[in-house]
């Protein structure tokens, strides 16, 4: 838009963006503020329901369980290598290369989904948890686990397809660096996400 | 994407492209605002049905139960019935009124040109964010037609009630779900607003528009959205949560030893109050989100219809700041009677304190701009006024409640009612009343009827002073609040006078409000046709044709070289600058 600044006398006086990034880029940073209250307000729910039973269990083993969502750890963090790898491709204007490190992306996005499905279906068929039931005694364990990890895992969804448009888009020459680019911040942000669900959902839930 | 269509310079031709899917900021607006003016008139039809049952619990009226079968059997409203009003009016006054009309609905028309840019930062999320609106508006209306009817547990859904389903009553069922349903979709659409609202004001800004030259309008609008924003992201957790225990059986909020009808439930591990914290995160920022744009909005009139600068600019940007800090760290306030650690309740009542200092900084400042001046009693300038006297009126009961030791005795009672209907209801009604007749003219390019607007000003000034301010003398009286039929009770003796009293002056200024109706579209068609700048006012928006064409600015470069409230500016002829005016 109004992109003469000739008239501005610093970057906070209209003309143009003060951050130096476009309305795109602002807009997903602003998103992801929000978006990590959401995240927020259900991991403190979490603190807050845990502190006040006296007898939250921990029934995660070693192994299987805590070696498995490890693996599904290093597998997300490696999607978020081959996005950064994507962003620096078409940095240089590579589309081909671009598409392919998001076609990387999405195959360890949906790997995790995968993993993660897999862990769900053992711990619902197996060890019969659900919402309202456990094993173990205290029924909110497997609510606060189910929720959190639920809405992380739509999150991880939602971006495998996001980023599926995104590749679409790059290799028909539509999109610019700044879409991939603000696909990547949504990807990381959906990653970070994980580094809290996994120290505060499994490690704390080892077995003593 | 979104951000091409800012370079778009063509108005699209076809209804629907014009007029129902628009991207323009400016259809959007109104958009929102024939939203939210169906929305409270339907919130105020709940309302009169309320106030006539207070009186008359007993009379049989036909078509109640026509509407409601169920829940008025022979004419005659249940309990559950009036509890379902009772929710339905909250919940659509506050979200689909309150938090629609004067943000998103003013919002949407006059930020980006007040700020001199074309559209919205992305006009594709902008139209999206009215859609789910509209979709949320829908599906909180069902609510009202499936089995069971609306549900009973008020706007804030306390848990337990909220999380037991049908067992809890009807309405707590389907219809709960619904208003779950419609409460998430409404947090999206805030989310896509705000997000929208932030980028605009921070990058669309034209050359020479600084921060400290944004009309104070702007400043409300911005710090509204960054509430709505961080706000509604909790409420949406709070929302899933609560539909896990619904749908999925958890007990988030239901603790161990439950009894619902005679039965003790099978949850256990859970904590109402949890609800209440996750709730209030949200829901007092939720009541900035209500009254700061209306105040923002008299800023403006106020300045406009004095001819003075409004009295201390920096300071009112300030106070606008520390407003909006502070509502998210007062949240406690709304919980003193849940339980509350006593010391927890000190932190969030010295904290509560707190905002009264902004809040009577721009009071102060309000009057300083009064103080003085050449005052032109326009409708809108009236309603301005009117906003000042009810938000001091409101927010000075808001110190009583803030203390914890005198809301003890007060937070069930009428009292409350009073006070939340004055401040966050009513003033921030008048303060879209006073922009309903300032921006009127360069809305829809007629002049609305300033006779009939000041017969409707005087009317519903009267009236809504005579319908809240007993039932703060009710409520130090004790009157509970919340309670279905007052009859019954041998305490209530002479105080069911003031009710009726109430009622009275309840349907008097519903009535009264249909002398506005009536000026609204009457102006829009018959009124007189509107000059660019009728109020001699300087802001952008005043610099441009009524209404204003497609791209705003006709495809001009403008520079802005003024601050917005240079009225009465020793040494030059005319009394005003405009802010495009040369230097």
């Amino acid at each position: 838009m109004a992109s003469d600044a000739k008239t501005a006398t610093s970057l906070w006086s209209g003309g143009g963006s003060p951050y130096a990034i476009g309305s795109k880029k602002f807009g997903m940073w602003l998103f992801i503020v929000s978006d990590m209250l959401t995240f927020t307000a259900l991991l403190v729910a979490y603190t807050y329901l845990r502190m006040s039973t006296a007898t939250w269990p921990t029934p995660f083993a070693f192994s299987p369980s805590i070696i498995f969502s490890t693996v599904m750890t290093l597998v997300l963090l490696s999607s978020s290598l081959t996005m950064v790898m994507a962003v620096h491709s078409m940095s240089h204007g590579d589309r081909g290369k671009t598409v392919k490190w998001i076609l990387a992306t999405m195959v360890f996005g949906s790997a995790f989904v995968i993993l993660h499905m897999m862990e769900w279906m053992h711990l619902i068929r197996d060890e019969k948890v659900t919402p309202f039931s456990n094993p173990w005694g205290e029924p909110l364990f497997g609510a606060t686990f189910f929720g959190i990890t639920g809405l992380h895992m739509t999150h991880v969804t939602i971006g495998v397809i996001y980023l599926g448009i995104i590749a679409a888009g790059v290799g028909r020459g539509k999109f610019t660096y700044e879409d991939v680019e603000v696909s990547g911040l949504y990807w990381h942000f959906v990653d970070l996400v994980w580094m809290f669900v996994f120290p505060l959902i499994y490690l704390m839930s080892v077995k003593m | 994407m979104a951000s091409h269509a800012t370079h778009v310079h063509t108005p699209p031709s076809g209804f629907i492209r014009k007029y129902v899917f628009s991207l323009d900021h400016k259809v959007i607006g109104k958009q929102y605002y024939f939203l939210a003016l169906f929305s409270v008139f339907l919130g105020m039809f709940l309302s009169v049905l309320m106030r006539f049952h207070m009186t008359y619990p007993d009379a049989k009226v036909s078509w109640f139960e026509s509407l409601w079968p169920v829940g008025a059997p022979g004419g005659v409203m249940t309990p559950e019935l009036y509890l379902s009003l009772m929710t339905m009016h909250g919940t659509i006054m506050v979200f689909f009124v309150l938090t629609t009309a004067p943000q998103a609905g003013f919002g949407n028309f006059f930020l980006p040109i007040q700020i001199g840019a074309e559209d919205m930062a992305f006009p594709v999320l902008n139209m999206l964010s009215f859609w789910t609106t509209f979709l949320a508006l829908l599906v909180m209306c069902a609510a009202f037609f499936v089995e069971g009817g609306a549900p009973l547990g008020g706007w804030t859904a306390y848990a337990p009630l909220s999380a037991l389903g049908e067992s809890a009553g009807p309405g707590q069922g389907m219809g709960m779900n619904l208003w779950i349903l419609s409460i998430a979709l409404f947090c999206g659409a805030s989310l896509m607003g705000a997000i929208n609202f932030i980028a605009t004001t921070i990058d669309l800004r034209v050359p020479g528009m600084t921060l400290m030259r944004m009309p104070l309008t702007c400043w409300a609008w911005f710090v509204t959205a960054i509430l709505s924003l961080l706000g509604f992201a909790v409420l949406l957790s709070a929302g899933i949560l609560l539909l896990m225990d619904r749908t999925a059986g958890s007990s988030f909020f239901l603790p161990a030893g439950l009894v619902v009808n005679d039965q003790i439930l099978d949850h256990r591990g859970g904590s109402p109050l949890l609800w209440q914290h996750l709730f209030w995160f949200f829901g007092h920022p939720e009541v900035y989100i209500a009254i700061l744009p209306g105040m923002g909005l008299a800023s403006n009139v106020l300045s406009v219809f004095a001819r003075k600068p409004i009295f201390g600019y920096k300071a009112m940007v300030y106070a606008i700041l520390a407003i909006g800090f502070l509502g998210f760290v007062v949240w406690g306030h709304h919980m003193f009677i849940s339980g509350m650690n006593p010391y927890t309740s000190i932190a969030f009542s010295i904290m509560t304190m707190a905002i009264g200092v902004p809040s009577a900084i721009k009071t102060f400042n309000w009057v300083g701009t009064l103080w003085g001046a050449q005052i032109r009693l326009t409708t809108a300038m009236l309603f301005a006024l009117g906003f000042v006297s009810l938000f001091v009126s409101g927010g000075i009961s808001g110190i009583f409640l803030g203390q914890p030791g005198l809301d003890l005795y007060l937070h069930d009672t009428y009292f409350v009612v009073g006070h939340f209907h004055m401040i966050m209801g009513v003033a921030a009604i008048f303060g879209m009343f006073s922009g309903t007749f300032f921006w009127f003219p360069k809305m829809f390019g007629r002049m609305m009827n300033e006779t009939l607007g000041k017969i409707h000003f005087y009317l519903t000034f009267i009236g809504v002073y005579a319908i809240f301010t007993p039932m703060h003398v009710l409520g130090i009286v004790g009157n509970p609040r919340r309670y279905a039929d007052y009859k019954t009770f041998e305490f209530m003796g002479q105080l069911l006078n003031v009710h009726t009293f109430m009622t009275h002056a309840a349907i008097f200024t519903a009535v009264v409000q249909v002398l506005f109706v009536i000026n609204l579209f009457w102006s829009m068609k018959k009124g007189a046709k509107a000059p660019d700048n009728p109020w001699e006012a300087t802001s952008l928006e005043w610099s441009i044709p009524s209404p204003p064409p497609f791209d705003n600015f006709g495809g001009k470069h403008l520079t802005v070289q003024h601050g917005p409230y240079e009225y009465a500016v020793p040494g030059k002829e005319k009394d005003h600058v405009m802010q495009v005016d040369p230097a």
